[in-house]
């Protein structure tokens, strides 16, 4: 492990971290300016998170200690998975830790701990979010792993540091494996970020809302850890997508200057990328719950499709 | 270079993939004959690919061909016909389209591993995407069957001709001229056809839904 190993590995939880709620801003600000509003400001999700971190924390009563820990385990998951991607540098120490495999397995238990705290408290909410959680999570997440088996049968491994690696030094050739892959990549995460084909980060109406439900029961600290989780988690699935579909610019072992231009190329691949969330939000409208299975389903249908295109024609 | 512009030819053969698939899953006529556009688009793109590596000079006249035909001629005829059968804004009732997406990976595979051994075989450049263009053909096969109103079913029909029509030339680069004029000049008879049959139907039961034609009588 070497000093600019451990350095890059830092930087990337910390720009994870720090760099998440400033992507939901700009996200939430294009989607105000597309809509003609004038839109809250970039910092305002840092401004909420201020907020609620300096308020008082209400309970439930007949909460149970898992209500308490959840947005624990689910904010440490989320800086985990951040750890594990490459967002500025291939050259992390921890990603040996897990592969891409487990990285779905740590967003599968992110889920499972909200759902269960949302159940926990047993408001008819708390349930009923909860169950729409796990159903689109159970139909999202073969998706997400047939997309990602699609790039590591590309380049061989299922690391992704390693996939990154050999993706952007091949030579460059055209995939069409990789962009049957993407567009199942990108129904995903609209499904698994609760964005608005499939639900509305910003309703509170009580028949919509899948993500908000569940978290309805949580105030002060918690609540702000897990708005923060979900602003880490859009941000680690958007560097996934870079990652996978687009990793020209990511520096590699032993590069301190490439790291350092990694960071301004990364960060305009980010805000394009918001942008685009943005405008795919605005133009579509939200699907009924009972269309979601055939969204998911098509995402997963891609997504072999690309696998089997990989073996018809060997790219 | 020359190996980018080949993989150009999976990238064509993959869209058209996708829109196959994004055929059998659309309820609405009117976005079914656009993606039927891209769909005749992709083709051309593909046949104009080939003819380019092996400098076959007939393959760009049936590009041509296909360029006016399928993606100009006849969705200008299907938006017509929808205009005047007043069915432009028609949404139609499918069924359970997750499992009709689980049939159609399955379709794939049983493609993919039909087409292999034939690709072994050919010799041509584009051989690879016989198996995706036989997936096509497949597809818009099943599109025809679970479909229950007319446009749609003529529209799965075309749809296959697209997909016959890039299997010939990814295994054989290209059928004889002759051949092909004719193919188009019977599509677009054809259409031309069933376009007036779907006059008759509407006429006779006061809708497009074919399963009208399964009974014998009127009792």
């Amino acid at each position: 492990m070497s000093a600019t190993g451990v350095i890059s590995q830092l930087l990337a939880i910390c720009i994870a971290l720090l760099g998440a709620p400033l992507l939901m801003g700009w996200v939430n600000q294009w989607r105000a300016w597309l809509q003609n509003r004038s839109g809250p400001g970039l910092l305002q999700p840092y401004r909420a998170l201020h907020k609620l971190l300096h308020k008082e924390a209400v309970v439930a009563h007949g909460a149970s200690p898992l209500f308490l820990a959840s947005p624990y385990v689910v904010f440490s998951c989320m800086a985990l998975s951040c750890a594990i991607i490459p967002t500025l540098s291939t050259d992390l120490p921890l990603s040996p830790v897990a592969d891409a495999i487990a990285l779905v397995g740590l967003f599968a238990v992110a889920r499972v701990f909200i759902s269960l705290a949302a159940l926990d408290i047993g408001t008819a909410f708390g349930s009923l979010g909860a169950r729409r959680e796990m159903l689109i999570g159970f139909l999202a997440e073969p998706a997400l792993l047939m997309v990602l088996f699609t790039a590591s049968l590309i380049s061989q491994s299922t690391s992704l540091t390693s996939i990154v690696e050999n993706l952007a030094h091949r030579e460059f050739a055209i995939y069409p494996s990789l962009a049957f892959a993407g567009i199942a990549f990108t129904f995903v995460s609209f499904a698994e970020n609760a964005r608005v084909p499939v639900d509305n980060p910003a309703t509170h109406l009580e028949l919509t809302m899948i993500h908000e439900a569940l978290i309805l029961e949580y105030s002060g600290r918690h609540l702000a850890l897990i708005e923060w989780a979900a602003a880490i988690k859009l941000f680690a699935y958007s560097c996934i997508g870079i990652a996978l579909f687009f990793p020209w610019g990511i520096a590699e072992a032993d590069a301190p200057l490439a790291l350092l231009a990694a960071l301004p190329i990364q960060a305009v691949k980010l805000a394009l990328g918001g942008f685009l969330l943005a405008l795919i939000e605005t133009v579509s409208a939200k699907m009924r719950i009972f269309r979601v299975p055939e969204f998911l389903a098509s995402a997963f249908l891609l997504a072999v499709i690309g696998m089997l295109v990989h073996f018809l024609l060997g790219a | 270079m020359n190996s980018l512009i080949a993989q150009l030819i999976n990238l064509f053969a993959s869209v058209m993939l996708i829109v196959t698939f994004a055929m059998l899953s659309q309820r609405r006529i009117l976005t079914l004959i656009h993606l039927f556009t891209l769909h005749g688009l992709a083709v051309v793109g593909a046949t104009t690919v080939v003819a380019y590596i092996t400098h076959q000079h007939h393959l760009y006249y049936s590009a041509g061909i296909t360029l006016v035909l399928k993606v100009i001629l006849i969705p200008v005829l299907l938006h017509k016909l929808i205009d005047r059968l007043n069915v432009r804004w028609d949404v139609e009732t499918l069924i359970n389209i997750p499992t009709l997406m689980l049939v159609g990976i399955l379709l794939v595979v049983f493609a993919f591993n039909l087409a292999l051994p034939i690709a072994e075989l050919s010799t041509s450049v584009a051989r690879s995407t016989l198996g995706i263009a036989l997936a096509c053909v497949l597809l818009s096969f099943m599109m025809m069957i679970t479909r229950a109103k007319a446009v749609a079913q003529v529209i799965g029909f075309l749809a296959m001709e697209n997909a016959l029509f890039l299997a010939a030339t990814s295994a054989t680069s290209g059928m004889p001229m002759v051949v092909e004029l004719g193919i188009a000049l019977d599509v677009l008879v054809g259409i031309l056809i069933l376009g007036v049959f779907m006059f008759q139907i509407r006429e006779q039961f006061d809708s497009l839904d074919i399963r009208h034609l399964e009974n014998l009588k009127d009792d």
